[in-house]
């Protein structure tokens, strides 16, 4: 498996779509940090696009590489490996090599910035772990959702349509239900739903670290424990890391049972 | 060697294969043949474990190859398409697979003899598809793997580099391998071929020698056999 | 400035006033004539100085009637067996500084103090520590004093079960300076209070109110710390206050916030900062407040409007990165904002004049959402949620129409945040 994560990041290192998404995290971190002129401030509004973006550069380039490294997955099949070997290491090598651009694009104007010596570099660093994690959760689905159909154009599809549903429909329902059932209690149901969703998840992390003044000024003592004390942080993180096992998991079924 | 045994496959409504059984000896060349859509690649790839089969089994060396993988390292393949990942040199590549199989490689020799020798550090993006097909050959032929399956092997190759692989075919054959071959050169079949296993809507018409197909169909040469096979069918 | 030449003329002129007035010290210490506190007060005359010497003196209520100043070295300390008061001040013009007063009483029904002062006038309470007392300092009908650089600690948790640090009812012209107040009830309160200042003081982890003000007209506080409190200050019911250059800071919990603004009239709220409180002010019905130049960062509600206020003005103050700059429960809207800095402003500035050629709306369809559904808070952030304050923006239906920053300032308005 590392064999073939380390030719799929060799690969993808190479190709012009890494340098196009590094390029694209270097200059959006010197922009944020040109327009703000403040690193504190530049920290909250990556915050705010962050956890929208890296679930679409997940999404669409996991199923992009995945389609054009068709051949390349059809070399591999023919030689004594494990399907869920190749497929493992094809999905990290995407997931590792996307990080990578994250980490190093937003991590060199930052640093340049001087986040290491700031106390936003807890906030960045939380940040960059969050951004990672969505990476490899919406690679992973993106590369079931290739997986699972033939034709580019409908995958490609599909994928983005994923992408608008865990990032905004989802939360349209949510607040939709919300409204509509106001007269019942709805503390469990609202923590137990946005833990359901990735980018929702990611998002309370974030909120937990910019937002607690408002999120402790709500009544519920549910909500009060989860937020105000190490839980929600806990509970969050775990779930993440659940997510980002389940795609996974998904991905070697899928892989398993399919043609080639 | 190999054992096909009622092998069913359908894709989607469309059903490949049919109840497919057949077996190879160990030793010689093979010929798939059939028309466009008989499933002729279909079998190749359930032999390698990249199509599962709906219904039957396929055995290798009198083993059941479902859930495997490792007997592949005794399996040189060369695909019908020749693309690789684009970002890699030629030589990367064989290194890359060479890595991955970890056993002894001849692929210098074969490299010489396809004159590939200039185009080692080129990008495969940048190849042309004759020059693909070469690298697709050398890739398929540096294992010293008992069988052989090569999928429409001539695809996109000059008349040097086709007498080339035919002596390549045939030293292999020499040499006591098995050897698995589709191809719509009958030329190549006549010439090379011990056995003959002819495909028609997802079952086998026949199975043998060139010769039997020949007096089988009373004709001449094979490309009039199969004509006629198929008129029949019509 | 000021203080200090008067420090020095202070000292310039205290030699020739202690050697030309008849003024007498009396020395309280374990080995001296004088043993104990009682017998130094019985012992001194008008005037006098009762000098406490180190160490533990019993102190349980006693009664200072005559003007006299109590002054402790370092180590005197006033034990008052946990029974009532310790100090009973009834007369003018005293002067109680350096003392340590511990276990003072404490009881459901009576408001038992360390230091309890009633009808009384020209009063200094200077430089003493209090610890864990039910109510630390008590003032009743009392004019013209001074609490400064006192120390009251406690580290009570219920509301019913603890007083308040400095304590004041019907009084006027004081001066409450530099003290620290902590884990108390409210750290300083004042009811019916008048032509009073509260300055430098740092109030903090107090169960209730770092400052609670109730029908108190004509004050000031200035440049004090609340912080970690229940609420930092509530201000309820009273006309003409200042409130300047205070810090308010991290004032968590529900419907918890940096300032109230209940009933008030014709204030002035300029120079503090909010930062991280769940609201950084909540105004309800207040009437022509100025606030100016405040700095507002990272609350979760940077100023709650709740009903009935009117004519109160918002300028040149700095909005950064609040969850929710202004909340409004109605659609009515009578207050204007103008020339804030708003982070969250997102329009251009093409003539270079510093303000910002589209008008900001500092209030959200979300906020309106929240106020309705408290659970929706969960959804900040979303992409969802900016897709409809977008939209609600562009044409607003659930939020005042007319609550507009007309002249919003492109760059964050520079004040010192040391202070």
């Amino acid at each position: 498996m590392l064999k073939i994560l380390k030719y799929t990041f060799a690969d993808l290192i190479r190709s012009r779509w890494s340098y196009v998404y590094l390029a694209f995290y270097l200059i959006l971190g010197f922009v944020l940090l040109f327009l703000n002129n403040d690193l504190s401030k530049a920290v909250i509004t990556l915050m705010n696009i962050i956890v929208v973006l890296t679930p679409m550069i997940g999404t669409i380039f996991g199923i992009m590489y995945f389609y054009s490294a068709r051949e390349f997955t059809e070399l591999l099949l023919a030689q004594p490996l494990k399907r869920s070997t190749i497929f493992i290491g094809q999905y990290l090598g995407i997931a590792l090599s996307l990080s990578f651009s994250l980490l190093v694009g937003l991590g060199i104007p930052f640093l340049a910035y001087g986040v290491a010596r700031s106390s936003e570099i807890w906030d960045f660093g939380l940040l960059l772990g969050v951004g990672a994690f969505l990476t490899f959760i919406f690679v992973a689905l993106s590369v079931n959702i290739a997986l699972r159909n033939e034709n580019r154009v409908k995958g490609f599809g599909y994928a983005i349509l994923l992408w608008l549903f865990m990032a905004v429909i989802y939360d349209g329902l949510f607040m939709i239900s919300l409204v509509m059932f106001d007269d019942y209690p709805l503390d469990k149901f609202s923590l137990v739903v946005s833990v359901l969703n990735p980018v929702d998840l990611s998002r309370i992390l974030i909120l937990l670290k910019l937002d607690i003044s408002a999120l402790l000024g709500y009544t519920g003592a549910l909500f009060q424990n989860f937020f105000g004390n190490g839980w929600g942080m806990f509970t969050s993180l775990s779930m993440l890391f659940l997510w980002s096992l389940l795609p996974v998991k998904l991905l070697v079924r899928t892989a398993r049972r399919k043609d080639f | 060697m190999i054992r096909i045994d009622n092998l069913h496959k359908q894709f989607g409504k469309l059903k490949v294969l049919d109840g497919v059984t057949f077996q190879v000896e160990s030793g010689g060349v093979v010929a798939v043949l059939g028309p466009n859509g008989s499933g002729k690649t279909t079998i190749l790839k359930t032999i390698l474990g990249m199509v599962l089969p709906d219904k039957g089994e396929a055995f290798f060396q009198s083993n059941s190859i479902l859930k495997q993988w490792d007997y592949r390292k005794e399996i040189g393949y060369l695909p019908q398409i020749a693309r690789f990942p684009e970002n890699l040199t030629v030589q990367e590549l064989i290194d890359m697979v060479k890595n991955i199989r970890s056993v002894e490689a001849s692929e210098e020799q074969l490299i010489q003899r396809f004159g590939l020798k200039g185009f080692l550090d080129k990008k495969l993006s940048n190849l042309s598809g004759g020059t693909r097909q070469k690298v697709n050959i050398v890739l398929a032929f540096m294992f010293d793997s008992p069988l052989q399956i090569l999928d429409e092997p001539t695809a996109g190759l000059d008349p040097v580099s086709l007498i080339r692989l035919k002596e390549l075919i045939r030293e292999q054959k020499e040499k006591g391998k098995t050897l698995l071959i589709t191809t719509h050169i009958m030329s190549l079949v006549e010439e090379l071929s011990d056995e003959i296993i002819f495909l028609l809507e997802g079952k086998i018409y026949f199975q043998g020698t060139v010769s039997q197909l020949l007096e089988q169909t009373h004709q001449v040469n094979l490309e009039h056999a199969i004509a006629k096979i198929l008129e029949n069918h019509a | 400035m000021r203080l200090r030449n008067l420090a020095i003329l202070y000292f310039l002129i205290l030699p020739f006033f202690v050697r030309a007035s008849p003024v007498a010290t009396i020395r309280v210490c374990k080995d001296c004539e004088v043993r104990t506190i009682t017998q130094g007060l019985e012992a001194a005359s008008a005037h006098d100085t009762v000098l406490i010497e180190k160490g533990t003196y019993e102190g349980v209520a006693l009664e200072i009637r005559k003007p006299v100043t109590l002054m402790g070295k370092e180590g005197a300390i006033l034990d008052g067996k946990s029974q009532s008061y310790i100090l009973r001040i009834l007369s003018d013009s005293v002067n109680v500084s350096g003392l340590t007063l511990i276990n003072a009483g404490r009881s459901y029904t009576r408001d038992y103090a360390a230091i309890y002062l009633s009808r009384v006038k020209h009063f200094s309470i200077i430089n003493n520590v209090i610890r864990d007392p039910f109510f630390g300092i008590l003032i009743e009908k009392s004019h013209k004093g001074i609490i400064s650089g006192n120390l009251v600690t406690s580290n009570r948790i219920r509301e019913d079960d603890s007083g308040n640090g400095v304590h004041a009812w019907h009084c006027s012209g004081l001066t409450i300076r530099n003290n620290e107040l902590s884990g108390l009830r409210d750290g300083i309160y004042l009811e019916f209070v008048e032509q009073s200042s509260i300055e430098d003081n740092n109030s903090h982890n107090n169960i209730r109110y770092g400052l609670h003000f109730m029908f108190s007209n004509h004050d000031k506080y200035l440049r004090n710390i609340f912080r970690e409190n229940g609420a930092g200050v509530a201000v309820m019911f009273s006309k003409f206050i200042e409130m300047k250059e205070n810090r308010f800071v991290q004032n968590w919990g529900t419907a918890s916030y940096g300032l109230l603004l209940k009933e008030i009239y014709d204030a002035e709220v300029e120079g503090n900062t909010f930062h991280e409180n769940t609201i950084g002010i909540f105004i309800e019905g207040s009437t022509r407040i100025n606030y100016t130049g405040n700095h507002l960062e990272r609350n979760g509600w940077a100023i709650k409007v709740s009903g009935g206020c009117y004519l109160n003005i918002f300028s040149a103050n700095n909005f950064l990165s609040n969850s929710f700059d202004v909340s409004y429960n109605t659609k009515m809207n009578d207050n204007r904002f103008e020339g804030n800095y708003w982070s969250g402003y997102s329009g251009y500035d093409i003539d270079k004049d510093g303000v910002g050629d589209v008008p900001y709306r500092p209030v959200k369809l979300f906020s309106y959402i929240v106020n309705k559904t408290p659970e929706n808070i969960i959804l900040l952030r979303s992409l969802f949620v900016d897709i409809i304050n977008f939209s609600e923006k562009v044409s607003p239906v659930f939020t005042p129409d007319d609550l507009i920053d007309n002249t919003p300032a492109m760059k964050r308005l520079d004040y010192d945040q040391n202070r």
